[in-house]
C-alpha cells in the first residue's frame, strides 16, 4: 500500500543491488531481521509439531494470537505482550487439559477445538469494543511487516533464542517421545512433561509468527517448510536444517517479492512456501516411481 | 535348556506367589516363577486375563500386592538398562518419515539430555553408528534400515522395533504380544530371529502370547494365567490337560495334531468381564487353540 505509488521501486535481478537498495529502509531491514528470526525458529519447532502431528494444536495457539494482539491495543500495552502472553496461556490451557492417558488424541482435539473457538470470539469482542483506528483486524490475521521496530526484532530474538536453547536441549528425548512415546517412558523419559514443555515452546513460536504473517498464516511459516523438509529426507538432523533454510528462504523471499509488488506479505510467503512443497512431492513422486522401475530387478536379488 | 539345568545362584528373573490387583479386583495370584539366564519364556492365557499386566510387574511399572519379585538379583525397574521392552505392537504409518536406523539409534542414547557437541565426542558416535549397525544385521533388517519406517512393512517394523530393545545389550528381553497382526510366514520368522537372540546372545526373553504354535518349538519355559491362578514351568509340564482342568477347575483336554500343534478343548473363553479382541470362529463350543 504505502509502497505502490507510481514510482514504486522496480526488482532489477541484480541481487547487490536490490538488497541495498531495501536495506537503505530501516523498517525494511527490521523486517528482514524479524523474518529471519521467525522463519529459523518456526520451522524448527514446526518440525516437531508436524512429528508429533500437533498441527491442529499449533493452529489453535495462533488463533489465540488475534485476542492476544486485539486486546493489547484494546488496553494500550505492546502488541508483543498480548501474542507472547496469550498464546502461552493457551498452551498452558491445552497441556493441562488435554492428554490424559495415552491416545488420548480424541480428547486433546476436542479440548483445543474448544479453545479456539472462545479465543476467536474473544479476538472479535476485544476488536469491535476498540473504536478507535483500527483498520480492522486484517493486519492481525494476515500479517504485516511495516513498523517492526528495533525493539520488537530484539524481543523476537531473544525469545526465539530461548526456545532454540530449549529445544536443543530436550531435542534428543523429545524426538524419541514423539516417534516412541511407550518406549521412551520405559526408559525414564518424561513423557508428559516434554508434551507440555513443548507445547509452550510452541506457544511462543507461534506468537512470534503470528506477528509477521499474521494469525491465520502462520502455518506458512511452521507447518510447511517442516513438510516440506520430511518430504525431502529421512534423517532428522538434516532435516531439521533444511526445514529452516526452506522457511528462511520463503520468508525473504515473500518479504523481496511483498516490496516490490504490491500484494500483501502474507500471500507471498505462503505462496512461495507452498511451491515449494509442491515441488518437493512431485519430486519425491517421480523418484519413488524411478526408484521402483530401478528397484525391482534388485529386490528379486535381494530376495534370491 | 541346557541353562536351566546348571545352578543358577541368581536367576534373572524370579516370582514368588505374586498376586496383582488392578482397580480393587484381584487378575491373578500365586504366581511362582524363576528364569536362568538364555531362557525363552511364553507367557500364555486367554485375552484380558493380565498377561500384559505380568510384563509392567517385572518392569516395575506396577507393584505386585502380594509375593516377591526380583530382576537381575534387584526389585523390578532398578536395573532398568538392563531391561529390554517391546510395548504391544506399534505401527508407524506410512507418513513418518524418519529412518528405521533413527528410530532404532533412540533406544540407544534416545533418553539423552542436550545436543552432542561438534568434534567432541567423535569416537562415541562412531561406536554409536557401529552398534547400530550391529544390532540391525542382528536382527536381518539392514535391507531396509535405511528407508522412513513408515514405509517397511509390518514384520520389517517388528524387526527394527526388536533391534531398537536390543540395542543397550540387555539382559532381559520382554515383549509384549509381537506377533499380534503379523501374517503367518512372519511370525515364524519373528519367532526364529527371537529364539536365536535367546539362545546365542543370552539374553532372558519373555513374551506375550495368545498362540504358542509359532514360538513353541522356541520355548524353554511356559506361564499359562487363567482366572485366578497360574501355572509355570516346560511346556510339556504345563500344556497338559491334567494341569489346565486343574487350572480352570473344568474339563480341558490338550491334544496333539499330527504336525506337533497343540489343540486345547473344552477351555472356558475369556473372562466375561473383558471384552474379547480376537473372537475366535471356528473353534465353537468352548475350543481354543493355544499351541
Amino acid at each position: 500500500m504505502l509502497l505502490a505509488d507510481a514510482n514504486s521501486p522496480v526488482f532489477s535481478w541484480n541481487l547487490l543491488a536490490d538488497f541495498q537498495e531495501m536495506w537503505a529502509y530501516p523498517f525494511m531491514v527490521n523486517a528482514f531481521r524479524a523474518g529471519a528470526i521467525v522463519s529459523v525458529v518456526c520451522a524448527v519447532v514446526g518440525w516437531f509439531m508436524v512429528l508429533r502431528r500437533q498441527t491442529f494444536a499449533g493452529h489453535t495457539l495462533s488463533v489465540a494470537a488475534f485476542p492476544g494482539a486485539s486486546l493489547a491495543i484494546l488496553v494500550g500495552v505492546s502488541t508483543s505482550l498480548g501474542y507472547f502472553g496469550f498464546c502461552v496461556a493457551a498452551a498452558l490451557v491445552i497441556a493441562a487439559l488435554g492428554r490424559k492417558g495415552r491416545d488420548a488424541g480424541a480428547e486433546e482435539s476436542a479440548v483445543t477445538g474448544t479453545v479456539q473457538a472462545f479465543a476467536l470470539a474473544c479476538g472479535y469482542l476485544f476488536i469491535s469494543l476498540y473504536k478507535g483506528l483500527l483498520e480492522g483486524p486484517t493486519a492481525l490475521l494476515f500479517g504485516s511487516f511495516l513498523g517492526i521496530t528495533t525493539g520488537q526484532v530484539l524481543l523476537l530474538a531473544v525469545v526465539g533464542a530461548v526456545v532454540l536453547a530449549v529445544l536443543a536441549v530436550i531435542g534428543r528425548p523429545l524426538l524419541f517421545a514423539t516417534v516412541d512415546p511407550e518406549v521412551a517412558a520405559g526408559r525414564g523419559v518424561p513423557v508428559r512433561l516434554l508434551s507440555a514443555l513443548f507445547l509452550v515452546l510452541l506457544g511462543a513460536a507461534t506468537a512470534e509468527a503470528s506477528q509477521i504473517t499474521g494469525t491465520l498464516l502462520v502455518f506458512a511459516l511452521m507447518v510447511v517448510p517442516a513438510a516440506t523438509a520430511q518430504q525431502l529426507t529421512g534423517r532428522p538432523g538434516l532435516s531439521l536444517l533444511l526445514a529452516a533454510l526452506i522457511g528462511l528462504a520463503c520468508c525473504w523471499g515473500g518479504l523481496i517479492a511483498a516490496y516490490y509488488q504490491p500484494y500483501p506479505l502474507g500471500f507471498f510467503v505462503t505462496t512461495i512456501a507452498f511451491t515449494g512443497y509442491v515441488l518437493a512431492h512431485l519430486g519425491r513422486a517421480l523418484h519413488g516411481a524411478l526408484g521402483r522401475t530401478r528397484g525391482s530387478s534388485f529386490g528379486l536379488g535381494g530376495a534370491a | 535348556m541346557a541353562a536351566a539345568k546348571q545352578p543358577e545362584p541368581d536367576p534373572v528373573l524370579s516370582l514368588r506367589g505374586v498376586a496383582v490387583r488392578v482397580g480393587g479386583r484381584t487378575l491373578w495370584s500365586g504366581v511362582d516363577l524363576t528364569v536362568g539366564a538364555g531362557e525363552f519364556t511364553a507367557v500364555l492365557g486367554p485375552n484380558g486375563v493380565g498377561k500384559s499386566t505380568l510384563v509392567k510387574v517385572l518392569l516395575g511399572v506396577l507393584p505386585a500386592a502380594a509375593g516377591e519379585v526380583r530382576v537381575l538379583g534387584g526389585a523390578p525397574g532398578a536395573r532398568s538398562g538392563a531391561v529390554g521392552y517391546l510395548p504391544q505392537r506399534r505401527s508407524f504409518d506410512a507418513s513418518v518419515r524418519i529412518r528405521g536406523v533413527d528410530v532404532v539409534r533412540l533406544g540407544l542414547d534416545g533418553d539423552r539430555w542436550g545436543i552432542p557437541v561438534p568434534g567432541l565426542g567423535r569416537a562415541r558416535r562412531q561406536a554409536a553408528r557401529e552398534r547400530v549397525a550391529e544390532v540391525v544385521e542382528l536382527v536381518g533388517a539392514s535391507a531396509y534400515a535405511h528407508r522412513p519406517i513408515g514405509q517397511c512393512s509390518g514384520g520389517e517394523q517388528q524387526r527394527l522395533l526388536i533391534a531398537q530393545a536390543l540395542i543397550r545389550r540387555p539382559q532381559v528381553l520382554l515383549l509384549d504380544e509381537p506377533l499380534d497382526s503379523l501374517d503367518l510366514p512372519n511370525q515364524s520368522a519373528i519367532a526364529a530371529l527371537l529364539g536365536r537372540i535367546c539362545h546365542q546372545e543370552q539374553v532372558s526373553v519373555v513374551m506375550v502370547a495368545h498362540d504358542v504354535n509359532p514360538i513353541l518349538h522356541h520355548l524353554d519355559r511356559v506361564v499359562y494365567i487363567a482366572e485366578g491362578g497360574a501355572v509355570a514351568g516346560t511346556p510339556t509340564e504345563v500344556i497338559t490337560s491334567e494341569t489346565l482342568t486343574r487350572l480352570y477347575r473344568t474339563p480341558i483336554e490338550v491334544l496333539r495334531t499330527s504336525d506337533g500343534r497343540l489343540v486345547v478343548v473344552g477351555q472356558p473363553e475369556a473372562p466375561a468381564l473383558h471384552s474379547d479382541r480376537h473372537p475366535e470362529p471356528g473353534t465353537g463350543g468352548g475350543g481354543h487353540v493355544a499351541g
